[in-house]
């Protein structure tokens, strides 16, 4: 991972964070230009994000590595998730949250002016915390962004790659004709898999895709991220460490900076490295402390 | 129980002062006839108006009333004399209500996403009161305007477009077309009844899980697409429920109608000429009636009571089961 | 650091075209997108120039006649006259809304807290739901009832038009309203308030009364007003009621009683200017009463959120 630019800048003693390595990561590979593998697919700068007057999270910078699990750690109200809704603009669909910095997928800053967020969206599929599939037929639920994009034929084929891509074919292809909510939550996550898949991304982010199954639902879903990885970008927030830890390549952390003067409650990045390294040698003590339980 | 200390000065004994104690019960006896109020008060108004219409509708057979097309009273005080057939207001109050809908129903999902979906936040709260506002409006004075303004400015002739264009070959849009119409009374039940269909479809609406929602926005559906094929097939049976409370109204409405409606006893086949309707009839001819014809007004009135309270009653069962698997999901 | 998942695969999703290259079928959703949200702009101007036409109408043609004679003076004997004004009918409308209030608002309020006492019990609901119902119930119908039932001499008690009856239609119209509002309002109060009177030793009665009610009084002054202006503006019922006068009337029964939306329907359907010119001033005082009555309402329920 020689590419990997994952900058862990301490904003909590607000050094001013240097963008260089990420505009090269982000110039090296301007459409046009053939990517190598695990070269930077999204690189998040200075990314923050204001709901009104309250900051959410703040000056957060990584790069996202292609066809590789990135996890987003750390406890509950740092920031990760408001992040993650970053990255396929999500968050214009808050009133009153602005999101400043830039956001570059392939080279391209998604926040440029110009830049359609459907576009983005289709680009960048997102998986939710609770199954949300739609009270339609599975069938309907996989072919719902095809048809969106005017695709009105073939979609059997389409249809059953992506149930097959999200390993559900084999127990829902009798049944596709069945109402999406009455598969059990582990299918009904994975059928949300499938239909993101459908609409043919190559970034998927997940939030929290397990917090809602069981263990062993939680299993096949991991199983079926790192299968994934080889064709898709996958950025997941999980609240399991050990989840981060059986399925990432990359971990970054973050926490909760409070500033007492002002009540306030902001997510700011610590550190993001090898998952290997975060989990047995984090360089920044904040991080070892959550890890190893004493916070938390 | 009397022991002695029950009347022991201050209630201080356990079983505190008989009049204290007496004082719950009859309490809750005072509610439960509060309660019972409503429900004693429909049935009475229903069984007296159907007795006194009862001469009516036993001399025209209830079927006979209803379809009958002849009305013409009777002046006795004791017995029935005229002849008292329905239909041509019972058709024009049903007419009058589907066109109002058909109008009303897709302006009021439309104001309700534009609402709830696009507007920014600061322009929610004002629109919604704006609209509420229409709802506020006495009957009486929608009845004025519509005469005096909408009637001759806007509702004649946007009908004679439509009379003139080749639509108007259709008996049911030929001309002429003339002020006081089915027509006219139909635009107006069509702005009365918005507020309350858009009111409901508002709240179907905010009850769509914003899980959906968020689900179609991230594959890439458009603003319009997660209306269409999210918010609005959701919220399906909500709206169904809306337009028939909508109907209600519409249905039940008096004096706008019976100030635009025209009142003629002929039954035209065009909607630009006039008509009548149940409540313009009642409303219309009932300080002149002999009680003979005060009793066929009841028969009429029995009869509306009767139509509006089905479409009430499925309405609010709709409503209702909407709310009910709504809350259902929600403790889930 | 190895790579332990990603071994490199076909290149299906390289090299895609930049985001600000948007296919047609995706300029074409777009556009489809931006139309509709024209159409929706379109329904709501559908109900707001309507909505200003009306109270613009109302206003402009009603400002001019509504005077001090207006407020103080009856109807001349001829709609052919000018002058005069509409003192019988405000009289006979307030009256009437007044005695409506009487018998609605308590009715209802102990019906509301008979519903929120069993939030579940069967006959509860049966009551909620006819009450739902009620809401719906044509006006005019309800006029005719309360004239079979209190009005007309054979079979009912034989009152008469007037006051009473007119009210009597009118409550039966807000009952309902008051009601469900209040229930709603009444569902607020928390119940550790109700569990603390309950504590002190407080009896059923005392806690409703002294408690429950003063607790959610704010929205339930709002409920009441929303429904004493619906009743305000209500016409039909009291064609069949209270029938109409030209003079003040003061007796509860026994003589029929007049309104101002009764003299409006009177005078604007004569071909006499005078008469139409003191029915616009009509209208101008009904919307003044409710809109008043229901912009105070919603101040209030404000003021209670906060």
């Amino acid at each position: 991972m020689d590419h990997r630019t994952a900058m862990a800048r301490d904003l909590d003693h607000g050094q001013p964070p240097d963008g260089a390595p990420d505009e090269q990561a982000a110039q090296q590979h301007a459409p046009g230009t053939e990517p190598a593998h695990h070269a930077v697919h999204i690189s998040i700068d200075q990314v923050s994000v204001r709901y009104g007057a309250f900051t959410a999270v703040r000056d957060v910078c990584f790069d996202v590595p292609r066809n590789a699990i990135t996890a987003l750690i750390g406890p509950s109200g740092c920031g990760k998730s408001t992040l993650l809704r970053t990255i396929n603009r999500m968050n214009d669909l808050v009133p009153g949250a602005t999101t400043t910095g830039a956001v570059t997928y392939n080279g391209e800053d998604i926040y440029a002016e110009g830049v359609d967020p459907v576009e983005v969206r289709r680009r960048i599929g997102m998986v939710f915390q609770k199954p949300n599939p739609f009270p339609k037929s599975i069938y309907d639920n996989v072919a719902f962004g095809p048809r969106l994009n005017g695709r009105k034929r073939d979609l059997d084929d389409l249809v059953e790659h992506s149930l097959r891509r999200a390993a559900l074919w084999d127990e829902v292809k009798d049944k596709l004709a069945q109402s999406g909510l009455s598969l059990s939550g582990g299918q009904q996550q994975r059928l949300c898999i499938a239909r993101a898949i459908a609409v043919d991304p190559d970034v998927i982010l997940m939030d929290e895709p397990c917090s809602a199954l069981d263990p062993i639902a939680t299993l096949r879903i991991e199983e079926l991220m790192k299968d994934m990885a080889s064709e898709y970008t996958i950025v997941i927030v999980t609240h399991n460490m050990q989840q981060a830890a059986r399925v990432s390549d990359l971990t970054a952390f973050f926490t909760v900076d409070m500033d007492n003067e002002r009540q306030e409650r902001t997510g700011v990045l610590v550190e993001i490295d090898d998952t290997d390294t975060i989990f047995t040698n984090a360089s920044d003590p904040r991080t070892e402390a959550y890890i190893t339980g004493r916070f938390g | 129980m009397s022991t002695p200390t029950t009347q022991a000065p201050g209630g201080r004994g356990l079983q505190g002062s008989v009049r204290q104690r007496r004082a719950d019960p009859l309490f809750r006896v005072v509610l439960a006839v509060a309660a019972s109020s409503v429900l004693l008060l429909l049935a009475a108004m229903i069984i007296r108006t159907s007795i006194e219409a009862w001469p009516v509708f036993a001399k025209e057979g209830i079927w006979g009333f209803l379809t009958g097309t002849e009305w013409s009273v009777g002046t006795s005080r004791s017995e029935v004399t005229g002849s008292y057939g329905a239909w041509p207001f019972i058709y024009g109050t049903l007419l009058i209500s589907l066109i109002a809908i058909v109008f009303a129903v897709p302006l009021s999902i439309g104001i309700a996403l534009f609402t709830n979906e696009l507007a920014p936040n600061w322009i929610r709260r004002p629109l919604t009161s704006a609209v509420d506002t229409l709802a506020m409006v006495p009957s009486i004075v929608y009845a004025f305007v519509g005469m005096y303004f909408f009637r001759i400015e806007v509702w004649a002739p946007v009908g004679q477009r439509i009379a003139d264009t080749p639509l108007g070959e259709v008996p049911f849009f030929s001309g002429p077309v003339l002020l006081s119409s089915y027509w006219s009374a139909a635009n107006i039940l069509a702005i009365m009844i918005l507020p309350i269909i858009t009111a409901i479809c508002r709240d179907v609406f905010a009850q769509v899980p914003a899980d959906e929602k968020n689900a179609a926005y991230a594959m890439g559906a458009t603003r319009w697409e997660v209306m269409s094929k999210i918010i609005v097939p959701h919220s399906f049976s909500g709206i169904v429920g809306g337009t028939m409370l909508g109907l209600g109204r519409a249905l039940g409405e008096t004096l706008a109608v019976a100030v635009l409606i025209g009142s003629t006893r002929d039954m035209t086949s065009s909607v630009f000429q006039p008509g009548d309707a149940m409540t313009a009839l009642i409303a219309n001819t009932f300080q002149d009636a002999h009680p003979e014809a005060i009793w066929a007004l009841l028969a009429i009135g029995v009869t509306l009571f009767f139509i509006t309270m089905a479409v009430n009653i499925v309405a609010r069962l709709i409503v209702a089961r909407v709310n009910l698997r709504v809350g259902g999901g929600a403790t889930v | 650091m190895s790579t332990p998942t990603s071994t490199p695969t076909a290149a299906t999703h390289e090299n895609r075209p930049s985001l600000l290259v948007t296919s047609p079928n995706g300029r074409r959703r777009a556009r489809i997108s931006q139309l509709m949200t024209g159409v929706l702009l379109l329904t709501v101007l559908a109900a707001l120039v309507p909505l200003a036409i009306l109270l613009w109408q109302v206003i402009s043609n009603g400002w001019g006649p509504f005077s001090w004679e207006f407020l103080t003076t009856v109807e001349p004997l001829s709609y052919r006259d000018t002058g005069g004004g509409y003192l019988a009918g405000i009289v006979g409308t307030l009256y009437m809304t007044g005695v409506a209030a009487l018998i609605s608002v308590p009715l209802g309020l102990a019906a509301a807290v008979y519903l929120n006492e069993r939030p579940k019990g069967r006959y509860a609901s049966v009551v909620r739901f006819f009450t739902d119902v009620m809401t719906g119930v044509p006006s005019v119908f309800v006029g005719l009832a309360v004239y079979a039932l209190l009005v007309s001499g054979s079979g009912g008690l034989g009152l008469g038009f007037g006051t009473l009856a007119g009210a009597a239609s009118l409550a039966i119209i807000m009952l309902p309203i008051v009601v469900r509002s209040s229930e709603e309002m009444l569902r607020l109060v928390p119940a550790d308030l109700k569990q603390a009177a309950f504590g002190l030793g407080a009896r059923q009665w005392q806690t409703t009364l002294k408690v429950t009610l003063p607790a959610a009084a704010p929205g339930l002054t709002t409920g009441v007003i929303l429904a004493v202006a619906r009743g305000a503006g209500e016409t039909a019922p009291l064609i069949l009621t209270a029938l109409g006068a030209r003079e003040v009337v003061l007796r509860l029964t026994g003589a029929p009683q007049a309104d101002i939306g009764l003299l409006m329907l009177d005078g604007f359907r004569q071909p006499f200017e005078g008469g139409i010119q003191r029915a616009w001033a009509g209208g101008f005082t009904l919307i003044l009463i409710t809109l008043g009555l229901s912009i105070i309402a919603r101040a209030l329920a404000r003021r209670s959120q906060i």
